[in-house]
C-alpha cells in the first residue's frame, strides 16, 4: 500500500514538472480559460494598473486582442507585471503564454534566449532626460556625467556604447526597478536618465516638476518593440503574430471599431478575407473564421489603439511619427490576408 | 539484522517485517530512490526542455564580452573589452568588501550596544534599548531604501559640493577623496609595517614570559604602538615621503580624479551595519548575562578591579557563549548584502545574477553558480568561526 501511495507521488511529481512541456500553448489556454500575458509593472501607455486593478495600455490592448480573437472576450485575460530583468526568466517558465512589455527584439533573445518575435506593436529609440539646469543641448555634450539606468534591459548595454563610440567618460548607476532609477535621478544622484524615448515622455510626467527636465533630440538606438512568445510553438507563434497584423490591416482597409459590423456586408475581398466573411484564414491557425472581426470588434484597429493609449488622445500625446502606417510615411506594415 | 543473529540468545527472533532497524531501512531506502527519482526528472526535463527550445546552455557565455558599465570596481573592468567572467569578479569583490567591512563594523557596534544595554545609567541603557527595538522589528529591505533616500536627499547637490580637509569633497554622488599614488620606494615603508607588526609580536610575547617569570609588568601598548606605527613613519621620512596624491577636482558635470565612495556603498553598509548591530547586540547582552555573578563576586574577593575583571574574568567566559550565535549573524549579514541592487550597489547578485542572467538568459547556470559562491563564503566564514570557537572554547583539564 505504501509503495503504491510512494510511486503514485513520484508518479504526479513527474507530471507536473513535464507538464510545461507537453501541450501546445492554444489547446493549454483555452482549457484555462485566459490568457496569462507578462506586462509591465507600470508604464504608463504602454501597461499600467490603475486603482481598481484595469490595466490600460499599447501593450495591454495587444495581448487583450490575442484573448478577443481566441474567446471572442478581451476580457479572458490575466496580466503578470514583470520587472525587465525577470521577464524572459517568466515566458521560458512557460508562466505566462505571451510576453508584451514592451521588449526590443534583438537577434541574441531572438535565438538563445529561446524566445519568438512576432511583430513590432511600437518602434521606439532610447533617448536621454536631463534637468533644464544642467543646460545641456546634446547627449554629446554628456561626457563625464552620471546616468541613472535601469538593469537588464537593451538600454544598459546601448548606453555603454554610445558613450564608448562618442569617447565620451561614463559613469552609470544601475537598478533593478524604473521606479528605483526613476527616484535616484530625481534625487540628484545622476545627472540624466535614459530609457526607451517613449518611456522618457511618460516617466518624465511621474516626476514632480516635469517642466523642470526635458529629453534631449538624439535617439541613439533602434528599439523594435514586440510581443514575444516561446520556441517550439507555431501556431500560438502564428496567432499572436497575426492578430496585430489583422489590426494593421483593419487602419489600412478603414476598418474600424465603430463600422465593423457594417464592414461585414462589404464587397471588398480585402475587407472580407479579414473579417472572415470569405476564406478560411483562422481555421488554419486553430481559431474561428471570424478571429479578424472579433479583434476589431473588441480591440479595434492599429491606429486606434495608438490614438487611445498613447497618441493623442492619452496624456502622453506622441506622434504617430515611425509608427504610421506604411502609405503614410510610417514603418508598419503587415503582408497580406490571403 | 546483524542484532537478531548476535543477541539470539536474549532475544526472541523476530520476523525482518517486524523489525524495526529492518523497516526503517527499507523506509529510508525508499525515500532515498523517490527524491533520486525527482531530482533526476527534473534535471533531464529542464535539459529537454532548454534543447526542444533551442535556448543556449553551458558556459560558453563566461568568454563574451560583457558590454555593459558597472559603477564601482576593485579590479580593472572596462565594457569595452571584459567578459562576463571578469563582470562575475567584480561583483563578487564588491559582495566581499561590504560584508567584510560591514561585519567588522557590526561587531563593534554590537559589542559597544551589548554592553551599554547592561549599563546602570538608565539613559545609556535606555538608548541601546530602544535602538534594538526600533531597528530589530523593521524589514531590512525598508530600513536599506530608507538610508539610501536619507543619504541622498540629506547630502548637498554635485554643484554644492561640502568641502573638506585635504582636498576632500563630499556630495550626493560620493565622498571624493585624494588618491596615493605610491613612488618607487614605497615598499621599504610597507616592509617597515610588517617588520614592526612582526616586532610587535615577539615583543609581547617576551613581555608575557617575563610577567609569568618575574612577575614584573612592560610597558606593552605604547612599545607595540612605537613598532607598528613609529617605524613606518620614521621610514617614509627617511626614504624622502615616496607618496604622492591624485587630488579630486571639478569638472563640467561631476568630481573627477581621487578615489570615490559611492553612496550606495555606504547606504548599503549603513543599513547592513545598524540591523545586524542589533542582533549582536542582544547576543553579547546574552552571552555577559549568562556568566553568573559569583564570578565577579570571586573576582572581586580575589582584589581586582572593575575594569579587570570585565576583561579578564567575564568577557573570556562570555566569549564561549557569544561566538556560536555571532557566526550565524556573520553569515546573514553577508546573504542580506544581496538586497544591494535595491539601493544600486553593484554586488555579486545586482551584476550577475540580474545584468549577466538577463543579458545571457541563462538562468540554470548564473543562479548555480551564484548559489555555490554564497554557499561557499558561508562555509568559509563559518569554519573560520568554528576554529576561533574551539580555541575559546573551555579547555577540560
Amino acid at each position: 500500500m505504501k509503495k503504491i501511495l510512494v510511486s503514485a507521488a513520484a508518479g504526479a511529481l513527474a507530471a507536473l514538472v513535464s507538464s510545461v512541456a507537453s501541450a501546445g500553448t492554444l489547446d493549454t489556454v483555452k482549457q484555462k480559460g485566459f490568457v496569462q500575458c507578462g506586462a509591465n509593472t507600470g508604464l504608463a501607455g504602454f501597461g499600467q494598473p490603475d486603482a481598481q486593478g484595469n490595466w490600460t495600455g499599447l501593450d495591454v490592448d495587444t495581448c487583450r486582442a490575442i484573448a478577443a480573437a481566441i474567446f471572442n472576450d478581451p476580457t479572458k485575460i490575466k496580466f503578470t507585471p514583470l520587472s525587465a530583468k525577470d521577464r524572459f526568466t517568466a515566458l521560458q517558465s512557460g508562466e505566462v503564454d505571451v510576453l508584451v512589455r514592451n521588449t526590443t527584439w534583438t537577434i541574441s533573445r531572438d535565438t538563445s534566449l529561446g524566445l519568438n518575435f512576432t511583430g513590432v506593436n511600437y518602434y521606439d529609440g532610447q533617448g536621454f532626460m536631463v534637468r533644464k539646469s544642467l543646460k545641456v543641448a546634446s547627449a554629446l555634450e554628456l561626457g563625464g556625467a552620471s546616468v541613472c539606468v535601469q538593469q537588464g534591459t537593451t538600454t544598459e548595454l546601448n548606453l555603454a556604447d554610445y558613450f564608448r563610440a562618442n569617447k565620451l567618460e561614463l559613469k552609470s548607476v544601475t537598478f533593478a526597478t524604473s521606479d528605483e532609477t526613476l527616484k535616484a535621478y530625481e534625487a540628484g544622484r545622476c545627472d540624466a536618465f535614459t530609457t526607451d524615448a517613449s518611456g522618457l515622455y511618460s516617466e518624465r510626467l511621474r516626476l514632480s516638476k516635469p517642466d523642470e527636465h526635458m529629453v534631449l533630440p538624439e535617439i541613439i538606438s533602434k528599439e523594435p518593440l514586440g510581443p514575444s512568445v516561446r520556441h517550439g510553438d507555431d501556431q500560438w507563434f502564428d496567432i499572436v503574430k497575426w492578430t496585430l497584423y489583422a489590426q494593421l490591416t483593419a487602419e489600412e482597409l478603414g476598418v474600424t471599431q465603430a463600422n465593423v459590423d457594417q464592414m461585414m456586408k462589404s464587397e471588398n475581398p480585402d475587407v472580407k478575407r479579414l473579417l472572415g466573411t470569405e476564406g478560411k484564414f483562422g481555421e488554419a491557425m486553430g481559431l474561428p473564421n471570424d478571429w479578424g472581426y472579433r479583434i476589431i470588434k473588441h480591440v479595434g484597429n492599429y491606429g486606434e489603439m495608438f490614438e487611445r493609449t498613447v497618441g493623442q488622445g492619452s496624456p502622453l500625446k506622441i506622434a504617430r511619427g515611425l509608427n504610421a502606417l506604411w502609405t503614410k510615411g510610417g514603418l508598419q506594415y503587415a503582408p497580406p490576408i490571403r | 539484522m546483524s542484532q537478531a543473529s548476535g543477541a539470539a540468545d536474549t532475544k526472541p527472533r523476530v520476523s525482518p517485517i517486524n523489525d524495526p532497524r529492518v523497516r526503517s531501512l527499507v523506509f529510508q531506502a525508499m525515500l532515498v530512490l523517490v527524491i533520486g527519482f525527482a531530482v533526476f526528472t527534473a534535471i533531464n526535463n529542464a535539459r529537454e526542455n532548454l534543447q526542444r527550445q533551442k535556448i543556449a546552455s553551458g558556459f560558453g557565455f563566461w568568454d563574451n564580452i560583457a558590454g555593459f558599465a558597472i559603477s564601482q570596481t576593485l579590479i580593472p573592468y572596462s565594457e569595452a573589452v571584459s567578459s562576463y567572467g571578469q563582470a562575475f569578479w567584480v561583483g563578487l569583490l564588491n559582495t566581499l568588501l561590504v560584508a567584510a567591512i560591514g561585519i567588522v563594523l557590526a561587531t563593534l557596534l554590537g559589542f559597544v550596544m551589548g554592553v551599554a544595554r547592561l549599563s546602570k545609567n538608565i539613559l545609556v541603557s535606555g538608548v541601546a534599548r530602544w535602538y534594538v527595538e526600533i531597528v530589530r522589528n523593521l524589514p531590512l529591505l525598508l530600513q536599506l531604501l530608507f538610508w539610501y533616500n536619507a543619504v541622498l536627499k540629506a547630502l548637498p547637490a554635485v554643484r554644492d559640493s561640502m568641502g573638506l580637509p585635504f582636498g576632500s569633497y563630499l556630495n550626493q554622488r560620493g565622498l571624493f577623496m585624494p588618491q596615493p599614488i605610491a613612488q618607487p620606494g614605497f615598499n621599504f615603508v610597507i616592509a617597515a609595517f610588517f617588520a614592526g607588526l612582526l616586532g610587535a609580536g615577539l615583543y609581547a610575547r617576551w613581555a608575557r614570559i617575563r610577567q609569568e617569570r618575574t612577575g614584573q609588568q612592560s610597558p606593552v601598548l605604547w612599545v607595540r604602538l612605537a613598532l607598528v606605527v613609529g617605524l613606518p613613519v620614521l621610514v617614509f621620512l627617511a626614504t624622502g615621503a615616496p607618496l604622492q596624491f591624485d587630488f579630486p577636482s571639478a569638472g563640467r558635470f561631476n568630481i573627477s580624479g581621487g578615489m570615490v565612495v559611492q553612496p550606495e556603498f555606504l547606504a548599503l553598509l549603513f543599513g547592513l551595519v545598524i540591523y545586524t548591530g542589533a542582533f549582536i547586540t542582544e547576543v553579547v547582552r546574552a552571552g555577559i548575562l549568562a556568566v553568573s555573578h559569583g564570578q565577579t563576586e570571586a573576582s572581586y574577593a580575589l582584589g581586582l578591579r572593575p575594569n579587570l575583571t570585565t576583561r579578564l574574568i567575564i568577557i573570556p567566559q562570555a566569549l564561549r557563549v557569544i561566538i556560536p550565535p555571532l557566526t550565524s549573524q556573520y553569515l546573514n549579514l553577508t546573504k542580506n548584502s544581496s538586497l544591494a541592487v535595491f539601493v544600486g550597489y553593484p554586488d555579486l547578485a545586482n551584476v550577475f545574477t540580474g545584468t549577466v542572467l538577463n543579458q545571457t538568459g541563462q538562468a540554470i547556470e548564473v543562479v548555480g553558480v551564484t548559489m555555490l559562491v554564497y554557499l561557499s563564503i558561508s562555509l568559509g566564514t563559518s569554519t573560520l568561526m568554528n576554529w576561533y570557537n574551539s580555541r575559546k572554547a573551555l579547555v577540560e583539564r
